[in-house]
């Protein structure tokens, strides 16, 4: 007999882990409950199915009404449906559970309202409206943005469309992978060099994130500073400045994993002169193919910053690509240039330590 | 690169210190940067400088 005497939704499913032991009534009514939860996913996944909402948010009506439902559910079947249980029955204890579940709701809700005046839930959940063809798309034009031609963003109604619908809208998944990806080849290259350890992950992955947040809190800055009126959020400027990731992630990937390859395919081969080809190779092509690549990530990533700067923050005229003179459109063209050239640097100084 | 999240705290603190105890008599005015001297242009053209002057005094009153 488990102790049933927890609060909140840790008992609705300890309910459901007695009901099953109970035998039939128990099967019955959780087949009912299974076929109601079933349902309900349904309804809200056909409403997520059209274009003004972003997906399937089943999370702010979905756990937490169906946790309070299965408990409600349970209750009067707790009484009446296992006559038997002498401490289920007891009302006493049904007070207690019934309490403390609503406790939690409660302190479920409080902590819900508290982070959401701190990080903005609702607003970062845009940013991850994406799937795979937005995230393919997006992939191709950081690395080739030679080809793209448009690159509006879609408005419906004052709103930016979702990444999901529009390819030039900022996305916060391609950063956040990109930033996980990069820790783990950080620590692949540090591996082949033998230079690894644990802790230095955690170095890594600290000291791109600080870079990160000073890059960003440049920008604003520097935005504050020329006034420049644009929609650009804090959580767009991140966006923007968490997709050098990719390229740090392919430069790593070019330099240590073909070098490190073709170092493995001279082991096996046993010709002396052949050997000494291919070390000379592997050395060479490593340092090689990592500037090579360097230099493509990083002048594809400053066409791409100039490209999205220059509709958000130019003015329309200069933005059509005429000459528009005036102090205040210079400096506003000075700090397109700035933000999208501190990109490569960056990319530069992040990813050199990292080779040997 | 080590750089670690209590580093870049501990370097916000010390440049926000920095900026909070700037004088206001004794080292602004002195410079041309004071608050008497921003007030201007009322146009929608506040330059670089107001906007500078302005932050170094929003920090110094939040920071009071």
């Amino acid at each position: 007999m488990k102790a049933p005497l927890t609060a909140g939704k840790g008992c609705g499913e300890k309910r459901h882990e007695i009901f099953n032991t109970q035998g039939v009534e128990g099967a019955s009514t959780t087949g009912k409950r299974e076929a109601k939860h079933n349902m309900r996913l349904r309804n809200s996944s056909m409403d997520g199915s059209d274009g003004s909402q972003l997906f399937d948010d089943t999370s702010a009506t979905g756990p937490g009404a169906q946790g309070v439902y299965r408990n409600q559910q349970a209750g009067p079947q707790a009484a009446g449906g296992l006559p038997g249980q002498s401490l289920l029955s007891d009302p006493m204890s049904n007070l207690a559970m019934a309490y403390g579940s609503s406790l939690a709701s409660q302190g479920r809700e409080m902590v819900d309202k508290n982070l959401d005046r701190f990080i903005p839930i609702s607003k970062l959940k845009y940013y991850f409206a994406v799937d795979t063809v937005y995230v393919g798309k997006k992939l191709g034009i950081l690395v080739f943005p030679y080809m793209h031609e448009n690159w509006e963003v879609s408005y419906q109604q004052d709103i930016p469309v979702a990444p999901r619908f529009d390819v030039n809208a900022p996305d916060l998944y391609i950063p956040t992978m990109g930033f996980i990806t990069y820790i783990l080849v950080a620590g692949l290259a540090l591996g082949t060099q033998n230079r690894f350890s644990p802790e230095l992950l955690g170095v890594q992955a600290s000291s791109a994130l600080v870079w990160l947040i000073m890059e960003v809190l440049a920008v604003l800055l520097s935005l504050y500073l020329v006034t420049v009126n644009t929609d650009l959020t804090t959580i767009d400027l991140l966006a923007f400045s968490g997709y050098k990731y990719v390229g740090y992630v392919l430069v790593h990937i070019s330099a240590n994993i073909i070098s490190s390859a073709v170092s493995l395919v001279n082991h096996q081969t046993l010709c002396f002169s052949r050997m000494i080809l291919g070390v000379v190779a592997g050395l060479l092509f490593g340092k090689l193919a990592y500037y090579l690549s360097l230099l493509w990530c990083c002048a594809a990533i400053f066409v791409f910053m100039i490209r999205t700067l220059r509709l958000k923050l130019l003015s329309e005229a200069a933005a059509e690509g005429k000459l528009v003179r005036g102090a205040r459109n210079q400096l506003r063209m000075y700090l397109t240039m700035s933000i999208a050239a501190a990109q490569p640097v960056f990319m530069y100084w992040l990813t050199y330590h990292l080779i040997r | 690169m080590a750089f670690t999240l209590y580093s870049l705290i501990q370097a916000a603190i010390l440049c926000i210190n920095a900026v909070a105890v700037l004088h206001e008599e004794r080292f602004l005015s002195k410079i041309g940067w004071g608050v008497d001297q921003s007030v201007g242009g009322f146009g929608d053209e506040p330059g670089i400088k107001v906007q500078l002057m302005n932050l170094i005094r929003s920090v110094r009153t939040v920071m009071r």
